[in-house]
Order: C-alpha cells, then sequence, then structure tokens
C-alpha cells in the first residue's frame, strides 16, 4: 500500500489485541487495511464487540495499534498522544463536561489551541449557529436535551476544523424519529463543512443512508468495503449480505462456470439454480446461494427454464408497503419473499393465501453465488 | 365505661392508621420521627441545657447559681482567649489544607487503580479506626519523641547529629491532627474522583488538553465537590479537638476544646465553658457557611 497524502486516513494492516482478564489475549481489530479520502462520510459498520469503537479509538489516539499503523493526512501515528492528533471525536454519551456551560464547553478546545479570545468568541458563535443553539450559550448541558446535547458535542468537535471528525454510534441514545432527522441533518452538515467524517453505527440503515463508502466489520476484520449499492447488491459473504438488510440463504456445489454465470446444485433443495458471482469458484466447490427477499418473484405459472421452483405459500403478512410471504418448497425449505403492493384494492384475491400453491422465480441476475465461510 | 373507652381507642387508632395510608405527609413524619425523637432528646436537649447554662454563673463551690447574666460571654472577649481561639481556627485551618494535599493524590490513585486493589487500599485506610484513638495517639508519641523511633532512624542515617524536639510542640499537634482526620478527607474525595467518567478525560484529550490541562480544568473542578464535603468532615471536630493537644502538645498547646473541657473538668466553672462552647459553635458555624456559600456542600456526591 502506498502512504499517499491524498488519503485523510489509512490504516494500514492494524492490529489490536487487549489482555484477556482470564488469561491470553484477545483480537479486537484483526490486520484491518482501510484507505479513507478526504471529504468522505466513511462508515464502520457492524455488529456490538465487532472492532469497530477499537478501530475508531486508534485513529484518535486512545489506544495504540498493537502492529500495523495508522496514518493521519500521510503521517504515521505511532504513539502520538490525542491532544496532538489534527481529529476530533463526537463521543457515544457526548462526554460533554458537566461543569461547563454550553459556551465553556464549545471554546476548550480552542482555549487549549491558544487561540486569542475574540476568535474564539466569534467562533464559539458560529459553531452555536452552524447547530442552531445560538442562544444556548449561558445553559449547562444538564439543561438540554438529548437532541440538543448531541449537537453540542458535534459542534464542540468542528469548531476545531479537524481533518477528521471522528462519531462513535452518536445517535445511538436518540429515539427514532430524531434519530432519522439527525441523520439527513449530520450529511448535510458534512456536505457543508466538508469534512471527511469516520462515522461508527452498528445500524445498518443509518449506514445505508449517509454513508458514501462503509466497511463491514466482524469480529475484528473488515470483511468488505464498497458503496451503500455496491455492499446491498453485490455482498461479498454470508455475513455482509446477511448483516445488511435481509437475504434467503440455499447451500449448494458448483456444477457449472459459464463467465459470470454458476450452476449450482442446491443441496438441500435438490434442484439446480443459476446464479451469478464475483469470486473465482471451481466445479464442486461448496457455495452459498444468497436472494434478497424483495428480489423473488412469486407466478402462476413458471417464466423461465430454469430457476423456477414450485411450492406453497405457509405464511403471509400484509405490512402496508408489502406483503411478506413466506413459501415452502417441496423439500422443506422456506423462503421469504416481499412483494410490493403497487395496485391499491380490497380484493383478497389480489393477496396471496396460506396453502396456496404458487411458483417462486429467481433470476439469475439476483442470485448471487457466494463461497461458503470458512 | 371501660367500654366506651376502648372503643375510642380503636376508632382513634383506626383513624391513624387511615391517614397514614392515604396522606403522603403523614408517612413522612412517621418515618422521620424516630430520628426526630433521637436527635431531640440527644441533641437539642442538650444544647438547650448549654444555651441556658452559659447565661447562668459559677458558684463559690463549682456549683451553678442560676442567675442570668451575659458575664460569661463578657470574660471571653477577651486576648486571653481570643488568642486561642484564633490559634485554634488556624490549627483546624492547616489540619484541613495538609489533608487536601496529603489526601487528594491518595484519593486519586486509589480512584484510577483496577477496582479489585481499590477496595484493599479502602480497607486499608479505615483500618485505623478499628484500633482506639488513644493508642493510636500513643504510639505516634513513640514515633516522635526524643529517643523515638523517627530520631533513631534519622541519627542512624546521619541526617541529624542531634534529636529533633518534635513531641509536645504545636508541630505534633499539627502531626497528630492530620493524621487522625485524613481518612475523613480521602473518603468524599475519592469518591468525587471515582465518579469523573473516564470519557470526560478522554473528551478534554481529544480537544487538545494534555493531562496536565486536562487536570486542572476538569478533574480538578470536578472534584471539588468531594473536597468540600472533606473539608466540613475535618475542619468542624478539628475545631473542637482537644486529645491531641492533651497528650501530643504537653502544655504548651491549648485548642478552644482544652479550654471548654478545663472548664468543666478542672475549674468547674460550667457556665464559662458553656459560653465558651457556644462560641466555638457559633464561629465553626459561621465559617461553614461562608465556604458552604462559595462552594456548596458537596451535596452532588449524594447524587
Amino acid at each position: 500500500m502506498e502512504i499517499d497524502l491524498n488519503y485523510a486516513i489509512q490504516l494500514k494492516d492494524v492490529v489490536k489485541k487487549f489482555p484477556n482478564p482470564a488469561g491470553g489475549e484477545v483480537t479486537a481489530v484483526n490486520h484491518v487495511t482501510l484507505d479513507i479520502h478526504h471529504g468522505e462520510f466513511f462508515s464502520l459498520l457492524g455488529p456490538s464487540g465487532c472492532g469497530k469503537t477499537t478501530t475508531l479509538r486508534m485513529i484518535a489516539g486512545f489506544e495504540w495499534p498493537t502492529s500495523g499503523e495508522v496514518y493521519i493526512k500521510g503521517q504515521p501515528m505511532g504513539r502520538t498522544p490525542p491532544y496532538q492528533r489534527p481529529v476530533n471525536t463526537v463521543f457515544q454519551n457526548y462526554a460533554l463536561f458537566q461543569h461547563m456551560t454550553v459556551y465553556q464547553n464549545v471554546a476548550f478546545g480552542l482555549e487549549m489551541e491558544h487561540v486569542p479570545g475574540e476568535d474564539i468568541k466569534r467562533r464559539v458563535g458560529e459553531a452555536l449557529e452552524m447547530v442552531q443553539l445560538g442562544a444556548m450559550g449561558p445553559r449547562k448541558p444538564k439543561q438540554l436535551s438529548g437532541g440538543q446535547q448531541q449537537r453540542i458535542a458535534l459542534a464542540r468537535a468542528l469548531v476545531k476544523r479537524p481533518a477528521v471528525l471522528l462519531l462513535d454510534e452518536p445517535l445511538g441514545a436518540l429515539d427514532l424519529k430524531l434519530r432519522k432527522e439527525m441523520q439527513l441533518e449530520l450529511k448535510a452538515l458534512q456536505m457543508q463543512v466538508g469534512i471527511t467524517f469516520i462515522y461508527v453505527t452498528h445500524d445498518q440503515e443509518e449506514a445505508l443512508t449517509m454513508s458514501d463508502r462503509i466497511a463491514v466489520i466482524n469480529k475484528g476484520s473488515a470483511l468488505q468495503i464498497g458503496t451503500p449499492v455496491e455492499i446491498y447488491e453485490r455482498p461479498n459473504c454470508r455475513f455482509v449480505a446477511d448483516f445488511i438488510g435481509e437475504s434467503n440463504f440455499l447451500h449448494g456445489v458448483v456444477e457449472d462456470i459459464e463467465k459470470e454465470n454458476v450452476i449450482v446444485h442446491l443441496t438441500d433443495v435438490n434442484e439446480k439454480i443459476v446464479g451469478t458471482t464475483q469470486e473465482k469458484l471451481v466445479i464442486g466447490k461448496k457455495v452459498i446461494v444468497s436472494i434478497r427477499p424483495e428480489k423473488v418473484r412469486l407466478a402462476n405459472q413458471p417464466p423461465l427454464q430454469q430457476n423456477c421452483f414450485e411450492c406453497k405459500v405457509v405464511n403471509t403478512a400484509y405490512i402496508g408497503s408489502d406483503t411478506r410471504v413466506i413459501v415452502e418448497l417441496g423439500s422443506g425449505q422456506r423462503i421469504s419473499v416481499w412483494e410490493q403492493n403497487k395496485i391499491s384494492t380490497l380484493d383478497p384475491n389480489a393477496y396471496y393465501a396460506r396453502g396456496q400453491s404458487i411458483w417462486v422465480v429467481m433470476f439469475p441476475e439476483n442470485t448471487l453465488v457466494l463461497a461458503e465461510d470458512e | 365505661m371501660m367500654e366506651h373507652i376502648s372503643a375510642e381507642r380503636t376508632s382513634l387508632k383506626i383513624r391513624l392508621i387511615k391517614r397514614l395510608r392515604e396522606d403522603p405527609s403523614a408517612q413522612g413524619i412517621a418515618l422521620i420521627s424516630p430520628t426526630m425523637i433521637y436527635l431531640g432528646i440527644f441533641m437539642l436537649i442538650p444544647l438547650l441545657l448549654v444555651v441556658v447554662l452559659s447565661l447562668m454563673t459559677r458558684g463559690p463551690y463549682g456549683n451553678v447559681v442560676y442567675r442570668l447574666n451575659l458575664a460569661n460571654y463578657l470574660r471571653l472577649v477577651d486576648m486571653l482567649y481570643l488568642r486561642i481561639l484564633g490559634y485554634s481556627l488556624r490549627t483546624a485551618a492547616i489540619t484541613t489544607v495538609a489533608c487536601i494535599f496529603i489526601g487528594y493524590p491518595l484519593a486519586y490513585y486509589i480512584a484510577r487503580i483496577p477496582a479489585k486493589q481499590r477496595s484493599l487500599l479502602l480497607f486499608l485506610i479505615l483500618i485505623p479506626f478499628w484500633t482506639n484513638f488513644i493508642i493510636r495517639i500513643y504510639a505516634w508519641i513513640m514515633i516522635l519523641r526524643t529517643e523515638g523511633i523517627l530520631n533513631g532512624i534519622l541519627l542512624n542515617l546521619g541526617v541529624i547529629k542531634l534529636p529533633l524536639d518534635i513531641l509536645y510542640t504545636p508541630l505534633a499537634v499539627q502531626i497528630g491532627m492530620i493524621y487522625e482526620f485524613l481518612p475523613f478527607m480521602v473518603l468524599p474525595l475519592y469518591t468525587s474522583l471515582e465518579k469523573i467518567e473516564m470519557a470526560q478525560l478522554e473528551a478534554a484529550a481529544d480537544l487538545g488538553a494534555p493531562p496536565g490541562r486536562a487536570f486542572w480544568r476538569i478533574t480538578l473542578p470536578l472534584s471539588v465537590p468531594g473536597m468540600v464535603a472533606g473539608s466540613i468532615l475535618v475542619f468542624i471536630p478539628a475545631m473542637g479537638m482537644f486529645v491531641v493537644p492533651d497528650l501530643m502538645g504537653g502544655a504548651k498547646t491549648i485548642l478552644v476544646g482544652n479550654l471548654i473541657r478545663n472548664q468543666f473538668l478542672t475549674a468547674r466553672d460550667w457556665p464559662f465553658g458553656s459560653a465558651a462552647s457556644m462560641l466555638l459553635l457559633i464561629l465553626t458555624l459561621l465559617v461553614t457557611l461562608v465556604y458552604t456559600r462559595k462552594a456548596g456542600f458537596g451535596e452532588e456526591l449524594l447524587i
């Protein structure tokens, strides 16, 4: 990997191990390599305990890598302490200074830089205006709502004009509605100030909504790095397909390969299916076939020569925008199908009924063949 | 007749129970009344007795003559007594400040080490309370006296040529009092330091504060409640201390506590002793009031 000033942050083969209280070591971050561009909104997405927060803390300087290196604007960070790094953090529970006013909280970082008093006043005012809390300066953090505290934490970090802003699940403590509002606001703010954001979250929808690129992390490893579309439409492993959105999984063995098209023999179903892959597969390899519920079609007659299976509706749930149908193949394998309710009707015959016989169709271009996880 | 009384009692009982069930303020009074009764009997009444006694006169044989007058208070306005009072204030203030300076690093250290070792150190701080106070003071006498342990070590090391005279000086009294009150400072300080979240210090570091500045701007202000609570716990009893000056100060050091004790036990002048007690009480209250006006009562510790 090239060390390049064009990147805001680079992680080069970073490993972080913690001593285990029960003896031995726990690997929190396992050989992670990332290149994050200037001005990018980059998310670290994964379940709790996957190492995403540890990765962020290593960029901030609260932890040092066991091996590997963190580069900020091309500079290796080594053991540089947090107070000498050109990054700032918005903490999970905001970590506002309770004994200071809102104004003092925001001014703190500038005072540490010995910014002249007049400039501090102006910049703090601007920062508070930016988060629409200009009048809250004299208040104490405890007198503000959760959403307001969140904005103060944001203003306190952004007033320093960092090269990179690190956000550790900043919306986790807010209720759903406020969280959705703040997602859009954060994204708008990021585009306005043009600062690189590194955003840690376990909420896949949040990551998809806001990010330019996402790194999906599990058990300390970055499994896939890509745009939201790439991550959702072309997951590279079962974990990513399962963690981002929902998916049906069928086990199989590769029977034939023709460029991107793969013919898979489904072991449980005992049928053949044609799918696409981006991986280098060989005949006889065990694979997982993944197809998203909204990409499965239901039909009364099989419209294709292949990839159509007769099945029975075992359950339906009408949820307004969609009808969620669970069908069962002859082998007992169940597949989840989401049908959009595109026609407004009260006619019960327009919806699927339990016990109904039907064909399930999986178009080859929607059927992803993934190598089975080791 | 008997039946009538018992019926009346029963109805009173029922009404009382009903009131206690339904009226929250009655419940509050009922809950707090044991404490109020206890404080009333063992604090308020004795205090009133002291107030009344201070307005009486000493009889020729150390008895109390019940004649109202302010002579005892007027007698206190004397350079001799005022000097004792001033000296007591100074000693208590030095004790408090010294306890902060010694107790702060100790409390800070305990609050920062792993939780397992913390309880051991807190336990060690509390251990002295298991031993009689007088015995612990005698231990200090063994250390500080002319042929004591401290002089022995210093002489053997060649640090000094002649033994230091520490015992029976004001310095010895000061050492004894700091020793005695240190745990009362360490415990509330520990409580407030332990409550400071790591995230607060990380936020300070993140915003560009090196550890020293983070301490002055974050840790120190957030530990003020503990410092205030500790100061009150040290200053008030230090103002009334008389055992340490008695045993370690020889006859040379007299604090207001000794003055009061002597009036009651030696001079048998209870009225004058009571007046001195009242003066001590008022002075302590005033100092504490001024102090807490500025710094609060450390009530944040309770949250």
